[in-house]
Protein backbone atom coordinates (compact mmCIF):
# COMPACT_ATOMS: atom_id res chain seq x y z
CA UNK A 1 0.00 0.00 0.00
CA UNK A 2 1.47 3.25 -1.28
CA UNK A 3 1.82 6.22 1.30
CA UNK A 4 2.22 10.12 -0.35
CA UNK A 5 2.46 12.83 1.48
CA UNK A 6 1.71 16.77 0.32
CA UNK A 7 4.79 18.61 0.41
CA UNK A 8 6.03 22.60 0.01
CA UNK A 9 9.37 23.38 -0.47
CA UNK A 10 11.95 26.01 -2.63
CA UNK A 11 14.28 24.02 -4.84
CA UNK A 12 16.80 26.77 -6.48
CA UNK A 13 14.84 29.25 -5.67
CA UNK A 14 11.20 28.23 -6.97
CA UNK A 15 8.39 27.32 -4.67
CA UNK A 16 7.39 24.13 -5.45
CA UNK A 17 4.38 21.81 -4.59
CA UNK A 18 4.59 18.31 -4.97
CA UNK A 19 2.92 14.67 -3.60
CA UNK A 20 5.86 12.58 -2.88
CA UNK A 21 5.85 8.81 -1.56
CA UNK A 22 6.96 8.65 1.58
CA UNK A 23 9.28 5.81 1.06
CA UNK A 24 11.10 8.46 -1.76
CA UNK A 25 14.97 9.75 -0.68
CA UNK A 26 15.23 13.67 -1.37
CA UNK A 27 17.61 12.12 -4.21
CA UNK A 28 14.44 10.16 -5.96
CA UNK A 29 12.49 13.22 -5.40
CA UNK A 30 15.18 15.81 -7.26
CA UNK A 31 15.95 13.20 -9.64
CA UNK A 32 12.19 11.82 -10.84
CA UNK A 33 10.19 14.36 -10.36
CA UNK A 34 12.27 17.49 -10.84
CA UNK A 35 14.70 16.04 -13.59
CA UNK A 36 17.98 17.57 -11.51
CA UNK A 37 20.23 14.92 -12.59
CA UNK A 38 23.19 16.24 -11.12
CA UNK A 39 22.17 15.08 -8.11
CA UNK A 40 23.71 11.41 -8.52
CA UNK A 41 23.29 7.96 -7.04
CA UNK A 42 26.61 6.63 -6.06
CA UNK A 43 26.68 4.49 -3.00
CA UNK A 44 23.24 5.75 -1.93
CA UNK A 45 24.47 5.22 2.09
CA UNK A 46 26.00 8.02 2.71
CA UNK A 47 29.62 7.36 2.34
CA UNK A 48 30.53 9.10 -1.22
CA UNK A 49 28.97 12.58 -1.13
CA UNK A 50 27.60 12.06 -5.34
CA UNK A 51 24.17 12.97 -4.09
CA UNK A 52 25.05 16.18 -1.94
CA UNK A 53 22.92 18.99 -1.95
CA UNK A 54 22.43 22.08 0.08
CA UNK A 55 19.31 22.36 2.93
CA UNK A 56 18.96 26.09 4.37
CA UNK A 57 22.02 26.45 3.35
CA UNK A 58 24.39 22.88 5.03
CA UNK A 59 25.32 20.26 2.78
CA UNK A 60 23.69 16.98 3.11
CA UNK A 61 23.60 13.45 1.18
CA UNK A 62 19.95 13.39 -0.66
CA UNK A 63 20.37 9.59 -0.06
CA UNK A 64 20.03 9.48 3.22
CA UNK A 65 17.26 12.09 3.92
CA UNK A 66 13.88 11.72 3.48
CA UNK A 67 12.03 13.65 0.95
CA UNK A 68 9.46 14.34 3.27
CA UNK A 69 11.58 16.15 5.23
CA UNK A 70 12.09 18.66 2.69
CA UNK A 71 8.37 19.99 3.76
CA UNK A 72 9.51 23.93 4.35
CA UNK A 73 13.06 23.89 3.29
CA UNK A 74 15.59 25.71 0.78
CA UNK A 75 16.95 22.93 -1.29
CA UNK A 76 20.13 23.95 -3.68
CA UNK A 77 21.46 21.91 -6.58
CA UNK A 78 24.14 22.20 -8.93
CA UNK A 79 21.71 23.50 -11.23
CA UNK A 80 20.60 26.26 -9.46
CA UNK A 81 24.25 27.80 -9.60
CA UNK A 82 24.22 28.83 -13.12
CA UNK A 83 23.22 32.49 -13.81
CA UNK A 84 20.01 33.24 -15.44
CA UNK A 85 22.41 33.86 -18.39
CA UNK A 86 23.32 30.65 -18.29
CA UNK A 87 26.89 31.41 -17.20
CA UNK A 88 28.94 29.51 -14.92
CA UNK A 89 29.64 30.55 -11.13
CA UNK A 90 33.09 31.57 -9.95
CA UNK A 91 33.40 28.16 -8.41
CA UNK A 92 32.46 25.91 -11.59
CA UNK A 93 34.67 28.02 -13.66
CA UNK A 94 37.46 27.44 -11.02
CA UNK A 95 36.83 23.63 -11.68
CA UNK A 96 36.86 23.95 -15.59
CA UNK A 97 40.37 26.31 -15.34
CA UNK A 98 41.81 23.84 -13.08
CA UNK A 99 40.67 21.18 -14.37
CA UNK A 100 39.53 19.50 -11.55
CA UNK A 101 37.33 17.05 -13.55
CA UNK A 102 37.83 13.95 -15.45
CA UNK A 103 34.65 11.91 -15.58
CA UNK A 104 32.32 14.35 -13.86
CA UNK A 105 30.02 11.80 -11.82
CA UNK A 106 31.61 12.78 -8.23
CA UNK A 107 31.61 16.60 -9.65
CA UNK A 108 28.61 18.21 -8.38
CA UNK A 109 28.52 16.87 -4.97
CA UNK A 110 32.21 18.49 -4.42
CA UNK A 111 30.90 21.74 -6.29
CA UNK A 112 27.70 22.28 -3.46
CA UNK A 113 30.56 21.49 -0.40
CA UNK A 114 32.31 24.21 -1.47
CA UNK A 115 29.60 26.40 -1.78
CA UNK A 116 28.99 25.96 1.65
CA UNK A 117 32.69 26.47 2.80
CA UNK A 118 32.68 29.11 0.69
CA UNK A 119 29.61 30.95 1.97
CA UNK A 120 31.09 30.78 5.54
CA UNK A 121 33.14 33.56 4.26
CA UNK A 122 36.26 32.26 6.59
CA UNK A 123 39.84 31.80 5.04
CA UNK A 124 40.33 28.05 5.52
CA UNK A 125 44.22 26.52 6.04
CA UNK A 126 45.42 23.65 3.45
CA UNK A 127 43.94 21.38 6.38
CA UNK A 128 40.96 22.20 7.23
CA UNK A 129 40.07 23.04 3.71
CA UNK A 130 40.86 19.08 3.36
CA UNK A 131 39.11 17.83 6.24
CA UNK A 132 35.91 19.93 5.19
CA UNK A 133 36.43 18.02 1.49
CA UNK A 134 36.60 14.57 3.36
CA UNK A 135 32.56 13.70 2.59
CA UNK A 136 33.36 12.95 -0.93
CA UNK A 137 35.16 10.36 -3.23
CA UNK A 138 36.17 11.16 -6.46
CA UNK A 139 37.45 7.82 -8.49
CA UNK A 140 39.25 9.82 -11.26
CA UNK A 141 41.00 13.23 -10.43
CA UNK A 142 43.26 12.16 -7.46
CA UNK A 143 41.73 14.85 -5.51
CA UNK A 144 44.76 17.61 -6.44
CA UNK A 145 43.13 19.54 -8.82
CA UNK A 146 39.91 19.50 -6.67
CA UNK A 147 41.29 20.93 -3.71
CA UNK A 148 43.32 23.90 -6.34
CA UNK A 149 40.00 24.91 -7.54
CA UNK A 150 38.40 24.92 -4.55
CA UNK A 151 41.14 27.08 -3.03
CA UNK A 152 41.32 29.32 -5.83
CA UNK A 153 37.94 30.71 -5.68
CA UNK A 154 38.14 30.91 -2.04
CA UNK A 155 41.12 33.05 -2.25
CA UNK A 156 39.83 35.14 -5.06
CA UNK A 157 37.03 35.51 -2.49
CA UNK A 158 38.92 36.94 -0.27
CA UNK A 159 41.03 39.02 -2.95
CA UNK A 160 43.94 37.34 -2.18
CA UNK A 161 46.94 36.05 -4.61
CA UNK A 162 46.92 32.34 -4.20
CA UNK A 163 49.86 30.61 -2.92
CA UNK A 164 49.65 26.98 -4.14
CA UNK B 1 12.84 4.32 -2.67
CA UNK B 2 13.31 2.74 0.82
CA UNK B 3 12.11 -0.56 1.95
CA UNK B 4 9.39 0.94 4.61
CA UNK B 5 6.28 -0.13 5.44
CA UNK B 6 5.12 3.18 6.75
CA UNK B 7 6.24 6.03 7.75
CA UNK B 8 4.44 8.05 10.95
CA UNK B 9 5.56 11.98 11.22
CA UNK B 10 5.75 13.57 14.88
CA UNK B 11 5.46 16.83 14.96
CA UNK B 12 5.67 17.33 18.41
CA UNK B 13 6.81 15.14 21.77
CA UNK B 14 3.43 14.11 22.51
CA UNK B 15 2.76 12.89 18.88
CA UNK B 16 5.59 11.31 18.76
CA UNK B 17 4.22 9.59 22.56
CA UNK B 18 1.03 9.04 20.93
CA UNK B 19 2.79 7.35 17.80
CA UNK B 20 4.81 4.86 19.76
CA UNK B 21 1.96 3.66 21.54
CA UNK B 22 0.01 3.19 18.74
CA UNK B 23 2.59 1.66 16.78
CA UNK B 24 4.40 -0.40 19.11
CA UNK B 25 6.44 -2.25 16.34
CA UNK B 26 7.58 1.24 14.90
CA UNK B 27 11.07 2.50 14.99
CA UNK B 28 11.94 5.83 15.76
CA UNK B 29 14.39 7.58 12.99
CA UNK B 30 15.79 11.15 13.92
CA UNK B 31 18.39 11.77 11.10
CA UNK B 32 18.35 8.42 9.82
CA UNK B 33 22.09 8.22 9.70
CA UNK B 34 21.70 5.12 11.36
CA UNK B 35 18.63 3.94 10.38
CA UNK B 36 18.26 4.53 6.65
CA UNK B 37 21.58 2.71 6.24
CA UNK B 38 20.49 0.05 7.97
CA UNK B 39 16.84 0.02 5.94
CA UNK B 40 18.99 -0.19 2.46
CA UNK B 41 21.51 -3.04 3.58
CA UNK B 42 18.19 -4.99 4.40
CA UNK B 43 18.51 -5.29 8.23
CA UNK B 44 15.34 -2.64 8.89
CA UNK B 45 13.66 -3.36 5.49
CA UNK B 46 9.86 -3.36 5.63
CA UNK B 47 9.75 -1.81 8.97
CA UNK B 48 7.70 0.95 10.00
CA UNK B 49 8.88 4.22 11.20
CA UNK B 50 8.11 7.08 13.70
CA UNK B 51 10.18 10.17 12.50
CA UNK B 52 11.05 12.50 14.67
CA UNK B 53 13.15 14.71 12.70
CA UNK B 54 10.47 17.56 12.28
CA UNK B 55 10.59 18.45 15.99
CA UNK B 56 12.50 21.51 15.99
CA UNK B 57 11.62 22.09 19.72
CA UNK B 58 14.30 19.64 20.51
CA UNK B 59 16.73 21.21 18.65
CA UNK B 60 19.46 23.54 20.37
CA UNK B 61 22.17 24.36 23.15
CA UNK B 62 20.81 25.93 26.33
CA UNK B 63 21.67 26.26 29.88
CA UNK B 64 18.41 25.22 32.19
CA UNK B 65 17.06 26.27 35.48
CA UNK B 66 19.23 23.90 37.24
CA UNK B 67 22.35 24.98 35.56
CA UNK B 68 22.63 22.13 33.75
CA UNK B 69 24.18 22.55 30.30
CA UNK B 70 20.92 21.13 28.01
CA UNK B 71 21.64 19.77 24.34
CA UNK B 72 17.97 18.44 22.84
CA UNK B 73 18.28 15.46 21.57
CA UNK B 74 18.02 16.36 17.38
CA UNK B 75 20.50 18.62 17.92
CA UNK B 76 23.27 17.95 14.82
CA UNK B 77 26.64 17.26 15.10
CA UNK B 78 27.64 20.53 13.41
CA UNK B 79 25.33 22.95 15.27
CA UNK B 80 27.02 21.24 18.80
CA UNK B 81 30.14 21.68 17.67
CA UNK B 82 29.69 25.51 16.35
CA UNK B 83 27.53 26.33 19.33
CA UNK B 84 28.61 28.98 21.70
CA UNK B 85 27.64 27.14 25.12
CA UNK B 86 29.87 24.24 23.90
CA UNK B 87 32.53 26.01 23.00
CA UNK B 88 32.63 27.54 26.09
CA UNK B 89 31.42 24.82 29.19
CA UNK B 90 31.98 21.19 27.42
CA UNK B 91 34.49 22.10 24.39
CA UNK B 92 35.88 18.62 24.03
CA UNK B 93 32.10 17.35 23.20
CA UNK B 94 31.81 20.01 20.45
CA UNK B 95 35.31 18.60 19.09
CA UNK B 96 34.31 15.03 19.90
CA UNK B 97 31.41 15.06 17.39
CA UNK B 98 33.88 17.11 14.29
CA UNK B 99 34.95 13.63 13.91
CA UNK B 100 32.45 11.70 12.72
CA UNK B 101 32.67 10.89 9.51
CA UNK B 102 32.32 13.57 7.22
CA UNK B 103 30.50 17.24 6.79
CA UNK B 104 27.62 15.96 5.42
CA UNK B 105 27.12 13.26 7.82
CA UNK B 106 27.66 16.05 11.17
CA UNK B 107 24.99 18.23 9.53
CA UNK B 108 22.31 15.14 9.52
CA UNK B 109 22.99 13.17 12.77
CA UNK B 110 21.87 14.01 15.70
CA UNK B 111 23.55 13.33 19.47
CA UNK B 112 20.03 11.65 20.03
CA UNK B 113 20.90 9.05 17.36
CA UNK B 114 24.10 8.27 18.59
CA UNK B 115 23.44 7.60 21.80
CA UNK B 116 20.10 5.51 21.17
CA UNK B 117 21.72 3.01 19.01
CA UNK B 118 23.60 1.63 22.03
CA UNK B 119 27.19 1.37 19.85
CA UNK B 120 30.29 1.70 21.62
CA UNK B 121 32.50 3.62 18.88
CA UNK B 122 30.13 6.48 19.06
CA UNK B 123 31.96 9.53 19.08
CA UNK B 124 30.20 11.37 21.55
CA UNK B 125 29.42 8.27 23.82
CA UNK B 126 32.79 8.20 25.67
CA UNK B 127 33.04 11.72 26.42
CA UNK B 128 29.15 11.83 27.77
CA UNK B 129 30.66 8.72 30.05
CA UNK B 130 33.48 11.46 31.57
CA UNK B 131 31.38 14.24 32.25
CA UNK B 132 28.40 11.97 33.94
CA UNK B 133 25.34 13.34 30.72
CA UNK B 134 22.22 12.29 32.62
CA UNK B 135 19.73 11.21 29.43
CA UNK B 136 16.23 12.42 29.72
CA UNK B 137 13.66 10.49 28.13
CA UNK B 138 10.50 11.52 27.77
CA UNK B 139 7.09 9.30 27.76
CA UNK B 140 3.32 9.10 28.66
CA UNK B 141 3.57 9.44 32.33
CA UNK B 142 6.56 12.48 31.69
CA UNK B 143 9.68 13.14 32.09
CA UNK B 144 12.67 9.91 33.06
CA UNK B 145 15.99 11.19 34.06
CA UNK B 146 18.73 8.26 33.90
CA UNK B 147 22.37 8.76 34.38
CA UNK B 148 24.28 7.76 31.45
CA UNK B 149 26.20 5.28 32.75
CA UNK B 150 22.36 3.42 33.10
CA UNK B 151 21.03 4.71 29.85
CA UNK B 152 23.60 1.38 28.18
CA UNK B 153 22.52 -2.09 28.81
CA UNK B 154 24.00 -4.02 26.72
CA UNK B 155 25.82 -3.34 22.71
CA UNK B 156 22.71 -2.10 20.68
CA UNK B 157 20.51 -2.16 23.37
CA UNK B 158 19.45 1.45 25.65
CA UNK B 159 16.88 2.15 28.21
CA UNK B 160 14.20 3.67 26.42
CA UNK B 161 10.54 2.35 27.23
CA UNK B 162 7.94 1.71 24.46
CA UNK B 163 6.30 5.18 24.95
CA UNK B 164 9.30 7.04 25.29
CA UNK B 165 11.74 9.32 23.30
CA UNK B 166 14.79 10.69 24.55
CA UNK B 167 14.74 14.04 24.52
CA UNK B 168 17.74 15.68 25.78
CA UNK B 169 21.33 15.45 26.87
CA UNK B 170 22.09 17.05 30.25
CA UNK B 171 25.47 18.05 31.55
CA UNK B 172 25.16 18.69 35.46
CA UNK B 173 26.91 21.85 36.23
CA UNK B 174 29.03 19.66 38.62
CA UNK B 175 30.65 17.99 35.58
CA UNK B 176 31.55 21.55 33.30
CA UNK B 177 31.87 24.08 35.84
CA UNK B 178 35.77 24.80 35.78
CA UNK B 179 36.83 21.63 33.81
CA UNK B 180 38.66 20.92 30.65
CA UNK B 181 39.05 17.77 28.91
CA UNK B 182 40.06 16.17 25.74
CA UNK B 183 39.05 13.59 23.02
CA UNK B 184 41.24 11.15 20.99
CA UNK B 185 39.82 9.23 18.46
CA UNK B 186 42.29 6.24 16.99
CA UNK B 187 40.91 5.85 13.26
CA UNK B 188 42.94 3.81 10.52
CA UNK B 189 42.14 7.04 8.33
CA UNK B 190 40.98 10.57 9.48
CA UNK B 191 38.02 11.09 8.06
CA UNK B 192 35.04 8.63 7.29
CA UNK B 193 36.48 5.99 9.78
CA UNK B 194 34.85 4.51 12.87
CA UNK B 195 36.98 4.53 15.70
CA UNK B 196 39.21 1.71 16.77
CA UNK B 197 39.14 3.10 20.08
CA UNK B 198 37.68 6.49 21.28
CA UNK B 199 39.57 8.49 24.95
CA UNK B 200 38.09 11.23 26.36
CA UNK B 201 39.83 12.60 29.39
CA UNK B 202 39.04 15.86 31.74
CA UNK B 203 40.09 17.26 34.77
CA UNK B 204 39.56 20.08 37.49
CA UNK B 205 43.01 21.45 38.81
CA UNK B 206 43.16 23.55 42.23
CA UNK B 207 43.35 27.45 41.77
CA UNK B 208 47.21 26.83 42.21
CA UNK B 209 47.26 24.12 39.54
CA UNK B 210 49.17 22.05 41.61
CA UNK B 211 46.92 19.60 42.28
CA UNK B 212 43.81 17.39 40.63
CA UNK B 213 40.76 17.85 42.49
CA UNK B 214 38.91 15.58 40.40
CA UNK B 215 39.76 13.76 36.73
CA UNK B 216 37.26 11.36 34.78
CA UNK B 217 37.68 9.30 31.72
CA UNK B 218 36.08 7.06 29.80
CA UNK B 219 36.82 4.71 26.58
CA UNK B 220 34.57 4.01 23.54
CA UNK B 221 35.23 0.53 22.08
CA UNK B 222 36.89 -1.04 25.34
CA UNK B 223 34.46 -3.08 25.83
CA UNK B 224 30.60 -4.16 24.18
CA UNK B 225 29.17 -0.46 25.60
CA UNK B 226 31.14 3.01 26.38
CA UNK B 227 33.04 2.79 29.91
CA UNK B 228 34.42 4.87 32.50
CA UNK B 229 37.87 3.60 34.26
CA UNK B 230 37.49 3.89 38.07
CA UNK B 231 40.71 2.25 38.71
CA UNK B 232 42.60 4.96 37.25
CA UNK B 233 40.19 8.06 38.15
CA UNK B 234 41.32 7.07 41.68
CA UNK B 235 45.03 6.94 40.75
CA UNK B 236 44.33 10.95 39.74
CA UNK B 237 41.82 11.79 41.95
CA UNK B 238 43.83 14.32 44.35
CA UNK B 239 47.15 13.96 42.92
CA UNK B 240 49.74 16.03 41.66
CA UNK B 241 49.92 16.65 37.68
CA UNK B 242 53.19 14.83 37.04
CA UNK B 243 54.29 12.86 34.09
CA UNK B 244 54.66 10.05 36.47
CA UNK B 245 51.77 10.21 37.84
CA UNK B 246 49.95 10.45 33.95
CA UNK B 247 52.23 6.64 33.44
CA UNK B 248 50.47 5.34 36.55
CA UNK B 249 47.27 6.76 35.74
CA UNK B 250 47.63 5.42 31.70
CA UNK B 251 48.61 1.84 32.91
CA UNK B 252 45.72 1.82 35.37
CA UNK B 253 43.07 2.13 32.73
CA UNK B 254 44.11 -2.13 31.77
CA UNK B 255 42.50 -2.98 34.80
CA UNK B 256 39.39 -1.33 33.91
CA UNK B 257 39.05 -1.90 29.94
CA UNK B 258 37.85 -5.11 28.00
CA UNK B 259 38.48 -4.85 24.68
CA UNK B 260 38.08 -7.44 21.79
CA UNK B 261 39.63 -9.00 19.04
CA UNK B 262 38.43 -7.54 15.55
CA UNK B 263 38.92 -7.72 12.42
CA UNK B 264 39.96 -3.81 13.10
CA UNK B 265 42.40 -4.52 15.80
CA UNK B 266 43.54 -6.76 18.24
CA UNK B 267 43.18 -6.46 21.85
CA UNK B 268 46.32 -6.44 22.66
CA UNK B 269 46.90 -3.35 20.28
CA UNK B 270 43.59 -1.96 21.60
CA UNK B 271 45.16 -2.42 25.46
CA UNK B 272 48.67 -0.67 23.86
CA UNK B 273 47.03 2.59 22.28
CA UNK B 274 44.51 2.94 25.51
CA UNK B 275 47.45 3.64 27.59
CA UNK B 276 48.90 6.14 25.56
CA UNK B 277 45.94 7.61 24.62
CA UNK B 278 45.17 8.25 28.49
CA UNK B 279 48.58 9.40 29.01
CA UNK B 280 48.09 11.68 25.90
CA UNK B 281 44.69 12.66 26.83
CA UNK B 282 45.53 13.54 30.45
CA UNK B 283 48.48 15.29 29.51
CA UNK B 284 46.38 17.90 26.91
CA UNK B 285 43.87 18.04 29.76
CA UNK B 286 46.00 19.29 32.42
CA UNK B 287 47.85 22.13 29.60
CA UNK B 288 43.94 23.45 28.68
CA UNK B 289 42.82 23.38 32.27
CA UNK B 290 46.11 25.73 32.85
CA UNK B 291 48.69 23.25 34.18
CA UNK B 292 51.45 21.33 32.83
CA UNK B 293 52.83 18.10 33.71
CA UNK B 294 55.72 18.77 36.23
C1 LIG C 1 28.85 7.41 6.24
C2 LIG C 1 28.62 7.38 7.73
C3 LIG C 1 29.68 7.62 8.59
C4 LIG C 1 29.48 7.60 9.97
N1 LIG C 1 30.55 7.86 10.80
C5 LIG C 1 30.36 7.88 12.14
C6 LIG C 1 31.45 8.19 13.01
O1 LIG C 1 32.57 8.46 12.58
N2 LIG C 1 31.22 8.22 14.34
C7 LIG C 1 29.98 7.96 14.86
O2 LIG C 1 29.83 8.01 16.07
N3 LIG C 1 28.94 7.64 14.07
C8 LIG C 1 29.10 7.60 12.72
N4 LIG C 1 28.05 7.28 11.89
C9 LIG C 1 26.78 6.84 12.49
C10 LIG C 1 25.68 7.88 12.66
O3 LIG C 1 25.88 9.02 11.85
C11 LIG C 1 25.58 8.36 14.10
O4 LIG C 1 25.41 7.28 14.97
C12 LIG C 1 24.45 9.37 14.31
O5 LIG C 1 24.59 9.96 15.56
C13 LIG C 1 23.07 8.76 14.25
O6 LIG C 1 22.14 9.81 14.48
P1 LIG C 1 20.82 9.90 13.61
O7 LIG C 1 20.03 11.05 14.12
O8 LIG C 1 21.13 9.90 12.19
O9 LIG C 1 20.15 8.52 14.07
P2 LIG C 1 19.06 7.57 13.43
O10 LIG C 1 19.64 6.77 12.35
O11 LIG C 1 17.81 8.34 13.11
O12 LIG C 1 18.77 6.66 14.73
C14 LIG C 1 19.76 5.85 15.32
C15 LIG C 1 19.10 4.97 16.38
O13 LIG C 1 18.69 5.72 17.51
C16 LIG C 1 17.27 5.70 17.68
N5 LIG C 1 16.90 7.08 18.01
C17 LIG C 1 17.40 8.20 17.40
N6 LIG C 1 16.97 9.31 18.04
C18 LIG C 1 16.18 8.89 19.06
C19 LIG C 1 15.47 9.58 20.09
N7 LIG C 1 15.49 10.92 20.20
N8 LIG C 1 14.76 8.85 20.98
C20 LIG C 1 14.76 7.49 20.90
N9 LIG C 1 15.44 6.78 19.96
C21 LIG C 1 16.14 7.47 19.04
C22 LIG C 1 16.72 5.13 16.39
O14 LIG C 1 15.54 4.40 16.60
C23 LIG C 1 17.86 4.25 15.91
O15 LIG C 1 17.81 3.01 16.55
C24 LIG C 1 28.20 7.31 10.50
C25 LIG C 1 27.12 7.09 9.62
C26 LIG C 1 27.32 7.13 8.25
C27 LIG C 1 26.16 6.89 7.32
S1 LIG D 1 24.97 8.45 -3.09
FE1 LIG D 1 24.58 9.58 -1.32
S2 LIG D 1 26.47 9.55 -0.30
FE2 LIG D 1 26.80 8.20 -1.94
S1 LIG E 1 35.79 13.00 -11.71
FE1 LIG E 1 35.24 10.92 -11.92
S2 LIG E 1 34.67 10.36 -9.90
FE2 LIG E 1 35.44 12.34 -9.66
Amino acid sequence: MSQYKLIHCTINGKEVEKMVDVRASLTDMLRDDYHLTSVKKGCEVGECGACNVLIDGEAFNSCIYLAVWAEGKHIETLEGLLSPEGELSDIQRSFVEETAIQCGFCIPGFIMTAVEILNTGKLYTDDQLRRLLSGHLCRCTGYENIFRAVKKTMYRRHGKPIDF
Amino acid sequence: MYDMKALYEALSVEDAIALRIEHPEAQIIAGGSDVLVQMREGRRAGKELISIYMIDALRGVSIDEAENLRIGSLTSFSHITRDPLIQRYCNVLGEAVDQVGSPQIRNVGTIGGNTCNGVTSADSASTLHAWEAIVELTGRGGVRRVPIKDFYIKAGTVDIKPDEIQTAILIPKASYENTCGHYIKYGLRNAMEIATLGCSVNVRLSADKQTIERCRIAYGVAGPVPMRCPSAEAVANGAKPTKALARDFARAVLDDINPRDSWRASKAFRQHIAVEMAKRALAESVKLAGGELA
